[in-house]
């Protein structure tokens, strides 16, 4: 028999409310992993071992009186430390915010404890979500638990080797360029961004408004969309949140692709992608052609433009939002003041780290006078040309089918000091941030170096469900999801940089 | 792009973000390395496209001005570094 912590979230659900196992069982099975191995990968950056167990305990009691539960009953959850939780630490992994607690709870937290999960604590990003390997954390990088010499990915590199290493059942991240699909395919899990509007943005500490997601970060397809049942709701609260009606996704997931057509958009397929990548990508192709789908060449002419577009546009957007950390209504404080032009500029220097102050940098100047039409306008315009190239490709094909990073995980320290290099890693996700689109990541091989390689696929605006219905097909064909890193390559290595 | 010092000390201006001089001329390239990458977007005529700034089919979205329950002082002002009983601290602003 397996062990608690290997379960995912839905195994566990079933089990707790056969009452084969308690909910402080499994609770604590995870928290005796989490004391262990977290010193190694460092996923978490606060654990709340009492309030789980305590949580744990009270959904146990809640069973023994025969309450009817929630669609999460028991299931432990890691949550991104941009997300606010209540009297629960919630830094963004920045000095700025290190000491703040929220005031009030966001809605996707409120969700899962209204469906009776047990959240165990908070895990490490890139600070404020912005990188692609959690090395921009001002509390240390998290480790990939494939090779503790490599990333994660990021920014939701917590979330994600937390679900990896078995220090989790379910997670929450979120996704403004690809946080939440990269971390997913670098560490073999799966990762959903869905629909923008699909989920509430309330409580979550903002970054690029027009492009933020919060989404899933699973062992299968199938607690992804399970979790997803769970956030997806209109909420008042947010005015991006969308009014349409949610479905329930995991009531049409089947197997048979029989008259599903998918595309692959060969801009993905072209120079920088590794070969290994690209051939677990085509076998997946392959694999859907077996179970009756379609495969089609198609084309997203402006792919070459996303980075360009997408380091416009939301550094102008975070730049905005991040005028709030201001040394005034929470956050750092410098002691260096004399007046409040120092106060601000000294506060905001000690506070916030550098990859964060060159984003807000770069916005300020793409929005500055005389430059807002060259860059900012521009990048607007380019945006739409995006959103074109994705309704023309869903007239013809009903998902899309192309690799979610352009190589397997790479060592920690070796784009660091190259931020464009960087950035240049987020190629394959953007797009679906600029559309407003859903993409899911999900593992579909190894490299020979032993490394997860992760496949993406995007469908249209609101087609989420379809988009978990392909996925699930191809999981339930295939066994990569059941992969897990050796258990000893979960230990600390001393060629990490 | 050429991105010269007085920018990048004039953009940290604008952004209220003391940089050192070190810092300074580290953020001058690199800068200059991601805007001269962005300028590839002007490979692209936009002529009459009309911007899209936000992806939902969603115009102003309204409510009742109605009184709701909202954060009690104490808890908003719970996280600030400096504050008062009913207001935040901040260093003399007019002379």
């Amino acid at each position: 028999m397996s062990e608690l912590y290997e379960l995912s979230g839905h195994e566990v659900r079933s089990r707790i409310l056969r009452r084969e196992v308690s909910a402080e069982e499994v609770t604590r099975s995870l928290l005796e992993r989490i004391s262990k191995l977290n010193p190694i990968i460092h996923a978490y950056v606060t654990v709340d071992a009492e309030g789980a167990v305590a949580r744990a305990k009270e959904i146990d009691s809640r069973i023994a009186d025969g309450e009817k539960m929630g669609e999460l009953c028991g299931i432990p959850i890691a949550v991104k430390d941009n997300i606010c939780t209540l009297g629960m630490p919630t830094t963004c992994s920045s000095r700025i915010l290190e000491n703040f607690s929220p005031p009030y709870e966001a809605t996707v937290v409120e969700a899962i404890l209204e469906a009776d999960a047990v959240i165990l604590g908070k895990t490490n990003l890139d600070e404020f979500a912005m990188g692609s390997s959690t090395e921009n954390s001002a509390f240390g990088t998290t480790r990939n638990p494939w090779d503790t010499s490599r990333i994660p990915g990021g920014s939701s590199g917590g979330s994600a080797a937390a679900i990896a290493a078995d220090l989790a059942s379910m997670a929450l991240g979120s996704d403004t360029g690809g946080s939440i699909r990269q971390p997913a395919a670098l560490c073999g899990v799966v990762g959903l961004k869905p629909t923008y509007g699909r989920v509430s943005r309330y409580g979550l500490v903002a970054f690029g408004s027009s492009l933020d997601q919060i989404g899933p970060i699973t062992k299968d397809v199938f607690d992804a969309g399970l979790l997803l049942n769970v956030i997806a709701r209109h909420d008042p609260k947010d005015s991006t949140s969308a009014p349409e009606p949610t479905p329930n996704y995991v009531a049409g997931l089947k197997t048979d692709m029989t008259g599903v057509k998918i595309g692959l958009p060969s801009e993905y397929f072209g120079e920088g992608l590794s070969e290994d990548v690209e051939s677990a990508v085509r076998a997946a192709a392959a694999k859907y052609e077996e179970l009756g789908a379609e495969i089609v060449d198609i084309s997203l002419p402006h792919t070459e433009y996303a980075v360009a577009t997408y380091y416009i546009i939301a550094t102008a957007e975070a730049c905005s939002n991040l005028s709030r950390y201001d040394g005034v209504h929470y956050g750092h404080r410098t002691e260096r003041k004399s007046d409040i032009i120092e106060l601000y500029s000294r506060s905001r220097a000690e506070g916030f780290g550098p990859e964060v102050k060159r984003r807000i940098m770069l916005g300020t100047h793409a929005l500055s006078a005389g430059y807002y039409d060259a860059y900012y306008l521009k990048a607007a315009q380019v945006r739409a040309l995006f959103r074109r190239d994705f309704d023309e490709a869903f007239e013809e094909v009903d998902v899309m089918l192309c690799p979610t990073s352009p190589t397997p995980a790479f060592k920690i320290g070796e784009k660091a000091s190259d931020p464009l290099a960087m950035y240049l890693s987020d190629i394959y996700t953007i797009s679906a941030n600029l559309a407003g689109i859903p993409g899911i990541s999900m593992p579909c091989g190894i490299s020979p170096d032993g490394l997860p390689i992760g496949m993406q696929l995007m469908a249209g605006t609101f087609d989420d469900e379809k988009l978990l219905r392909v996925a699930y097909a191809y999981e339930q064909a295939t066994d990569h999801h059941l992969k897990r890193p050796a258990p000893d390559a979960l230990q600390d290595r001393k060629d990490a940089g | 792009m050429k991105i010269s010092t007085e920018m990048v000390e004039y953009i940290a201006h604008l952004a209220r973000i003391e940089l050192s001089e070190d810092d300074t001329e580290t953020f001058r390239i690199q800068l200059e390395a991601i805007l001269d990458y962005i300028d590839k977007l002007n490979q692209l005529d936009t002529t009459g496209v009309e911007p899209m700034v936000h992806t939902l089919d969603l115009r102003n979205v309204f409510r009742a001005d109605e009184v709701r329950p909202s954060l009690p002082p104490g808890a908003s002002l719970a996280n600030a570094p400096e504050h008062t009983e009913d207001s935040y601290k901040v260093p003399a602003v007019i002379d």
